[in-house]
């Protein structure tokens, strides 16, 4: 296990230092930041003295080597708009944006696996075939054309739902504000939650349905069969079981590309998460918030990635995440 | 009354093209503690006689007609929750491949529990006690320790150790057995046999053992079948078939084995290759390939003629046992 924890670490290493390179680099290509932070008024000698006490004129690496020192000591800038430090700036908003992802997991969770396993049992009903159909819509739909069509309907037309903001919120410790545990904050919730699903819903029942398709032409599932097994066991132990590895694996990518499609969601319902800071932040050209941004992005997709390794090796026996044997 | 007795059993693949016979007219009787062996080609339809009996035959197969009657009880027509409290539990089956049977994600324990648990009021603990002493039976070394692994850490030998022993679990009346040892290295092919046909023999279990290795039917099985597309064309006391098969098809089986060729010599074969289930010629289904080959046989499906204590569907015995008797009359 430690030495899992040590190869791990070693790798998400590697992989932060990449994605500083890269996400430093485009940075210079963003714009000039300098329009956006002074007035006009502002003369040109002005503004070389500005970036060279901004270190915008060094060479790339130069600025680079400064940028991974500051960050190894947790200092990933200070964003050009708010005069904070990137880093805070963007965790202040973290909260919101879990709580979007941590919803439309939910929802993913709990239809897909139901509705994934029972159209593979029953491949030929009217009903798994409707669930076939439907997701063919659900996927080929953009995310933000589902949300506004969402908003039309049901905060509009029918004036069941806020179509905007988080509503009311309470909080918790470090900061954290929470929008679980008040109805308002719920309600504000359901709309967001259920666009950002959208995608990635179909995508699994699809995923679950072929998967457990293979899985129940098994000579294990016939053994089982030939055991004389209750069906509940069969379906939802030796299938499910098996179904939900290549599932896992799936879901682990998918959570960190669901981070990234926060960015539509989040814009669209006027969502105070990341994504909508960051599109923000790339109006405003402030770079450094943009560079704290993906590297707090990369690092949910490490952090996530290993605790689905982790689960993984406790589903299935076959992979030994310690190496020893 | 036979432990066992199927009559006129009929099973079909209902396909886009139309339903297609897998299995047609098959009668046989199995009694207490009797070893049957199911021979032929593959694709004759052995596997699906197999797994009908327990009315196991995957989708778009079922069984379309006849009756397999289990102490009297139909298997056909008996609801899935009856059938359920049979398989496994009277009647146990032991596939092919036990790399593939065993469940990669749960332990030898939990599958053998289960099956226990499903058949029978009984605790995990007892269960569990149950399921070592299965394990030592099949002659799995340190079967407490076994119990508690995965399929993955067990030997291809090994786990149809343990596929038996679930078969044996619940002190069945009739083990299916289908080409057990067909996926495992040679020199335990005849250990797990041996072992297999012992253990039958010890608790007065019934054996269908599907394979198509003569050898292995001769030495093990009181009484054979021989299937070709999906018909019986011969069956009767295994001695009978091996040392005087009447039908053309079993005779070219015989000849086929490496025993009866002189070394260093071609083996015999049998021309051409099985019919698929879609295109099985009118009348004798293995005329295209017989030797004997007569007219009738192209658009006659020949009956049952009986020689000795077997019954052959040929046309050629039919007439052979015909002209005998006629010149036995004069």
């Amino acid at each position: 296990m430690i030495a899992f924890f040590i190869k791990r670490l070693a790798q998400a290493i590697v992989v932060m230092f990449v994605i500083s390179i890269i996400s430093f680099s485009i940075q210079d290509n963003l714009g000039d930041p300098l329009r956006e932070m002074v007035g006009q008024s502002v003369s040109e000698a002005e503004r070389q003295q500005l970036r060279d006490e901004l270190g915008l004129n060094d060479p790339f690496l130069v600025q680079y080597g400064r940028f991974v020192k500051n960050a190894l000591q947790g200092d990933l800038g200070t964003s050009y708009f708010f005069k904070e430090p990137a880093l805070d700036v963007i965790l202040a908003k973290l909260p919101a944006t879990l709580e979007l992802v941590f919803g439309a997991s939910l929802i993913i969770i709990f239809l897909s696996v139901p509705l994934g396993v029972y159209s593979a049992i029953n491949p030929q009903s009217l009903f798994s075939k409707a669930v076939m159909g439907l997701s063919i819509v659900g996927i080929s739909v953009p995310v933000f054309l589902t949300a506004i069509g969402l908003i039309y309907l049901f905060a509009i037309e029918l004036n069941w739902m806020p179509s905007y903001g988080r509503g009311e919120t309470v909080d918790m410790f470090w900061g954290w504000e929470s929008g679980f545990f008040t109805a308002d904050g719920l309600a504000h919730l359901v709309l967001p939650c259920v666009s950002l699903a959208s995608i990635m819903l179909p995508l699994f029942i699809r995923l679950i349905r072929a998967e457990m398709m293979e899985v129940l032409q098994s000579e294990y599932v016939k053994f089982a069969w030939a055991k004389g097994l209750n069906p509940r066991r069969i379906y939802f132990l030796h299938a499910l079981k098996n179904t939900m590895l290549p599932v896992i694996t799936v879901g682990g990518v998918q959570i960190g590309t669901m981070v990234a499609y926060t960015i539509l969601t989040e814009t669209v319902f006027q969502w105070p998460g990341m994504g909508f800071l960051f599109l923000e932040a790339i109006n405003r050209v402030d770079t450094p918030l943009i560079v704290a941004y993906l590297i707090v992005v990369g690092a949910i997709f490490v952090i996530t990635n290993t605790i689905v390794d982790l689960v993984y090796g406790l589903v299935n026996p076959t992979v030994n995440l310690a190496g020893k044997k | 009354m036979a432990l066992l007795e199927v009559r006129n059993l009929e099973v079909s693949f209902g396909l886009r093209s139309g339903a297609v016979k897998a299995l047609r007219n098959i009668n046989f009787t199995l009694d207490r503690g009797e070893r049957l062996g199911l021979v032929g080609e593959s694709g004759a339809g052995k596997s699906v006689l197999g797994f009908s009996i327990l009315n196991l035959i995957a989708k778009p197969g079922r069984i379309t007609g006849g009756e397999i009657l289990f102490e009297g009880q139909n298997l056909a027509s008996m609801s899935d929750r009856d059938l359920r409290s049979i398989r496994g539990n009277r009647i146990s089956m032991i596939f092919q491949d036990p790399m593939m049977t065993l469940n990669p994600v749960l332990t030898i324990g939990q599958q053998m529990v289960e099956c226990l648990m499903a058949h029978r009021k009984i605790s995990r603990d007892n269960a569990r006690t149950i399921a070592v002493q299965k394990l030592k039976q099949v002659q799995i070394p340190s079967p407490e320790t076994r119990i508690d692994q995965y399929p993955h850490e067990l030997s291809g030998g090994m786990r149809q150790r343990v596929v038996i022993a679930i078969g044996l679990l619940m002190d069945p009346d009739i083990i299916i057995a289908d080409e057990p040892t067909t996926a495992l290295d040679v020199t335990i092919q005849a250990e797990i046999m041996e072992l297999m046909v012992e253990l039958c023999e010890r608790n007065n279990v019934a054996l269908i053992l599907i394979t198509h290795d003569l050898g292995v039917v001769s030495q093990v099985t009181q009484k054979a079948i021989v299937m070709y597309a999906g018909r019986v064309i011969e069956q009767g006391p295994t001695r009978e078939i091996i040392n005087d098969a009447q039908h053309p098809y079993t005779q070219g089986l015989m000849n086929a084995l490496p025993q009866m060729a002189i070394p260093g010599q071609r083996l015999n074969q049998i021309r051409g290759s099985m019919p698929g289930l879609q295109k099985i010629p009118t009348g004798c289904a293995f005329n295209p390939r017989c030797d004997y080959v007569m007219d009738i046989c192209h658009h006659q499906l020949p009956g049952y003629t009986a020689s000795g204590n077997c019954q052959v569907a040929c046309h050629m015995v039919a007439e052979m046992k015909k002209s005998a008797q006629a010149s036995e009359e004069v």
